[in-house]
């Protein structure tokens, strides 16, 4: 295993100096740094070019010119990498290191809420082939590859900032689009569930009525000025997320999990106030964190309790379910943070922001407001970043699933009497999942050439920023910084998704569960 | 979620399935089938007819220069006029608002019409409909060069490699490679933002140049697999070249992922192009382009919402019916894909079945 990530190694980096030389090559002879001065009637022209010569070495043939950037580089092994200067004589190492986490914050959130929708719908799609929800979201799926992000930036600005700002002075819903909203998603419910027209009809009026109740609840109560979800809500959510979770995880008539998630919604209802109180005085990341390792420690001694046999897949689920019931719990914080930070005089009741990474009015100290303004900055760059990509993983997932339920192993199964559930999602969805992991790693780096429009367009400062100066003011140390960071990630990508390849066997543990 | 099939059920339906397709298949030469699969993609064969229509209209519109020749089109404005800015029929203080109407007079409209300019004029009067015309022309030119440079290069390269492999194969491999790790983006901006003067011919010419990577790995495996095939050996036995054994026997069994892949590196391109004018690196004033028209007019969007609507329509509009064409490609030439089964059909095979009429 060593002996091969060692030699996968060496040859990434055998690609990453080649493709390096013929793009730093192909930048070189694209254009001239001096032209601005050459053409400059400034009487200190001629001082300037020589010191911007000397400084970057224009006098060297680029061909030439590129080893003495690639020994900054390989700095990296003796841990000092030097990426030169740029024009402005700064580092390029200190531009990048702050441009570094605004990009991978943006493109990792954004590829997480993709891989999550992405995969959920593909594998609906696939499991209801042929239905009318099959056919929407095939349909979803190709206008999402043909759309510009530029353009979708520009409507997401509009309708996602600007309206709903509007919206949330006056938060009452419109009957027109409580209705509207109410009949759509009980249509979508009722396409996703199969069954007899009787059925159908049932699920859609279920549906509706029960979104259409709710919109109005929210709208009488002005629910979004001031929102949050308090103790009730969310435990009854927490059960609802422990009931999900056995379901898709063990399967309902597995007991000890059943008890254990249930177990881990009535620890988190008997903590909500504790929890508040720790939320209160002694917020930073640091406390997340710790409570993330309790929540932890929590299911697992709560799975081991009631699992008398089989305790890996019962220790599973009360995990997962205490990790969304946290989600949940920190979700209802931030709500409950929503209306102290619209009122502050730095977000003055628009709070969802068209441009920037942060508000700079916002006053640092309060761990909550800046962690909320954050995530507000991030809604549309990560909206549009998600718009764009989600759609491959829907077909990618469907196609690869279809695949694999026509494998004679899922037959066998099957015909061994096991569960439906237990052969889509143990069988099948785990064989899908092998080749999308591939799909996933190599995404996440592509996507950072996405990342240069959505950046330019929301005004992020970012490695996409750093990239359009580069080339407009013909900055090749810049540029070859950019390149090397994504370039590396794009091949580290590559190495990843082999080496997570060969670590998710194709064969089926025997174990119930 | 989790229903139980009726397992008896669905092996049923396979047998009946079978012989509905192989029904349908009987006589039928290869290209035969994958185009009676194509023309039933009602999808595809929709977007077809779209973009062709869209093409014939989008290219007539403007005078065309070739050579000494001037094609005269049918828009009354080019994209060089300077018309006054109207103000007629415009909501209060806007001004070159569009005149198109789709309303019919009866409903209490203008009628449908176009109009002087039925999408409306930019800052300094031109004619809109002409520019996003002008720009579809540039966005399917560099679609169409794109696809063609990019599909003959990555055949090339993609054949040879996978027919000769060996060192060929590993140099040719590790040079896609090089070329992979370099984001188009990059490798557009960096030449375009510098060359953007050449003009969109040598945009689309370079990009070509650097579009053909995934397609020729495609080709790569599928050589690999059908070198090993029976009629290979067969041709190389009876003493064919390796020329001929390329075109007459490899290539033609290729040819499905080649079409398919271009059809989809043809999608990718138009929003490469896009992106790239867009950010000023790809087609540059005073040359129109759909994402230059974007780009320029981005903030006019809440006070002339038409200037960004109708060239992203367009884009849209192209790269949505590349797209479904080359899903009803893929369905077509993918000798596993299964239509769905009317009722209807299943009905009629299971009474063949049971009355044992041969198929």
């Amino acid at each position: 295993m060593v002996a091969f990530i060692f030699r996968r190694l060496g040859m990434l980096a055998v690609i990453l100096f080649g493709s390096s030389f013929i793009l730093y090559n192909m930048a070189a002879i694209s254009g001239d740094p001096l032209e601005g001065l050459r053409t400059s009637t400034d009487p200190n022209a001629a001082r300037q070019m020589a010191v911007l010569t000397n400084e970057l070495k224009l006098d060297v043939p680029p061909p030439l010119r590129y080893f003495i950037w690639l020994r900054g580089i390989l700095g990296l092994f003796v841990g000092h990498i030097d990426f030169g200067m740029t024009r402005d004589a700064q580092l390029v190492s200190s531009a990048i290191v702050t441009a570094v986490p605004t990009t991978v914050r943006l493109v990792f959130f954004a590829t997480i809420t993709a891989i999550i929708l992405g995969i959920t719908i593909g594998i609906v799609t696939a499991l209801r082939q042929y239905s009318r929800f099959d056919y929407a979201m095939t349909f979803v799926a190709f206008l999402m590859f043909s759309l510009p992000i530029f353009w979708v930036a520009v409507l997401l600005k509009e309708f996602l900032a600007i309206q709903f700002n509007n919206f949330l002075a006056n938060p009452q819903i419109p009957n027109g689009w409580i209705i509207g909203l109410s009949v759509a998603n009980g249509v979508i419910w009722s396409a996703i569930i199969s069954g007899d027209r009787k059925r159908v009809w049932q699920v859609f009026v279920g549906v509706a009525l029960a979104t259409g109740g709710l919109l109005s609840y929210l709208s009488i109560t002005s629910w979004f000025a001031k929102p949050g979800l308090g103790p009730i809500v969310t435990f009854g959510l927490s059960i609802g997320i422990a009931y999900g979770v056995t379901q898709l995880s063990t399967g309902l008539k597995n007991q000890a999990a059943l008890r254990s998630a249930q177990t881990m919604a009535v620890i988190s209802l008997i903590l909500y106030y504790p929890n508040q109180y720790l939320f209160d005085h002694y917020a930073s990341g640091l406390l997340i964190l710790g409570q993330l390792v309790t929540t932890f420690a929590i299911a697992a001694a709560v799975g081991l309790y009631f699992a008398k046999t089989d305790r890996a897949p019962t220790i599973r689920t009360a995990m997962i379910a205490g990790f969304l019931i946290g989600v949940i719990t920190v979700v209802d914080r931030f709500m409950h943070t929503w209306n102290p930070y619209m009122s502050t005089d730095a977000v003055n009741f628009r709070p969802v922001p068209t441009t920037g990474q942060v508000n700079p009015l916002l006053e640092p100290g309060n761990f909550w407001f800046s962690s909320l303004d954050i995530l507000v900055h991030m809604f549309l760059p990560t909206i549009a970043l998600t718009l764009i990509s989600f759609a491959g993983y829907i077909r990618y997932s469907r196609g690869t699933l279809l695949d694999v339920l026509n494998q004679d192993y899922i037959r066998t199964a099957r015909a061994k009497g096991l569960t439906e559930r237990t052969v889509i999602m143990r069988h099948a969805f785990r064989n899908t999942m092998i080749p999308l992991t591939t799909i996933m790693v190599v995404d996440f780096a592509g996507i950072i050439g996405g990342a240069i429009i959505t950046e330019r367009v929301f005004g992020w400062i970012g490695m996409g920023t750093l990239f359009n100066r580069a080339i407009t003011t013909f900055d090749l140390n810049l540029l070859m910084a950019v390149f090397f960071i994504t370039g590396s990630l794009t091949v580290l990508a590559n190495l990843v998704a082999d080496l997570l390849y060969s670590a998710l066997d194709p064969r089926i543990r025997t174990g119930k569960g | 979620m989790f229903k139980r099939k009726n397992v008896v059920e669905i092996a049923g339906q396979d047998g009946g399935e079978n012989a509905i397709f192989n029904k349908e298949t009987e006589g039928l030469s290869q290209g035969q089938i994958v185009l009676k699969r194509f023309i039933r993609h009602r999808g595809a064969m929709g977007s077809l007819f779209v973009i062709a229509i869209l093409m014939i209209f989008v290219f007539s519109a403007l005078d065309q220069k070739i050579g000494p020749f001037k094609i005269p089109g049918w828009w009354h404005y080019n994209t060089e006029d300077l018309p006054e800015l109207r103000s007629i029929g415009c909501k209060e203080g806007l001004v070159g608002c569009p005149t198109i109407s789709l309303r019919p007079s009866i409903l209490g409209g203008q009628g449908i019409g176009l109009g002087e300019h039925p999408f409306g004029q930019d800052d300094i009067g031109r004619d809109y409909f002409a520019l996003v015309m002008r720009g579809a022309q540039r966005s399917m030119m560099v679609m169409f060069v794109i696809g063609a440079i990019g599909g003959t290069l990555g055949t090339i390269v993609g054949s040879i490699a996978g027919f000769y492999r060996g060192w060929v194969d590993a140099v040719l491999m590790r040079f896609t490679d090089f070329i992979i790790t370099i984001p188009a983006i990059i490798i557009g901006s960096v030449v375009g933002y510098h060359y953007g003067n050449l003009g969109v011919g040598f945009l689309a010419f370079y990009l070509g140049l650097f579009a053909w990577t995934g397609l020729s790995r495609l080709v790569r495996g599928e050589f690999l697999t059908l070198r090993e095939r029976e009629f290979v050996d067969a041709a190389r036995v009876a003493g064919a070249s390796n020329k001929r054994i390329i075109f007459k026997h490899i290539l033609p069994n290729a040819v499905g992922v080649i079409i398919v892949s271009v059809t989809l590196l043809m999608s990718g391109a138009i929003l490469l192009e896009t992106a790239l004018s867009y950010l000023g690196f790809g087609v540059v004033a005073p040359d129109v382009s759909l994402g230059l028209l974007i780009s320029q007019y981005q903030d006019s969007f809440t006070t002339r919402p038409w200037l960004f609507w109708y060239p992203g329509l367009f884009i849209i509009t192209i790269a949505l019916s590349i797209n479904f064409i080359g899903d009803g490609l893929r369905d077509a030439f993918d000798p596993r894909q299964r239509r769905r089964i009317s009722k209807k059909e299943r009905h009629t095979a299971r009474v063949m079945h049971k009355t044992g009429v041969q198929k």
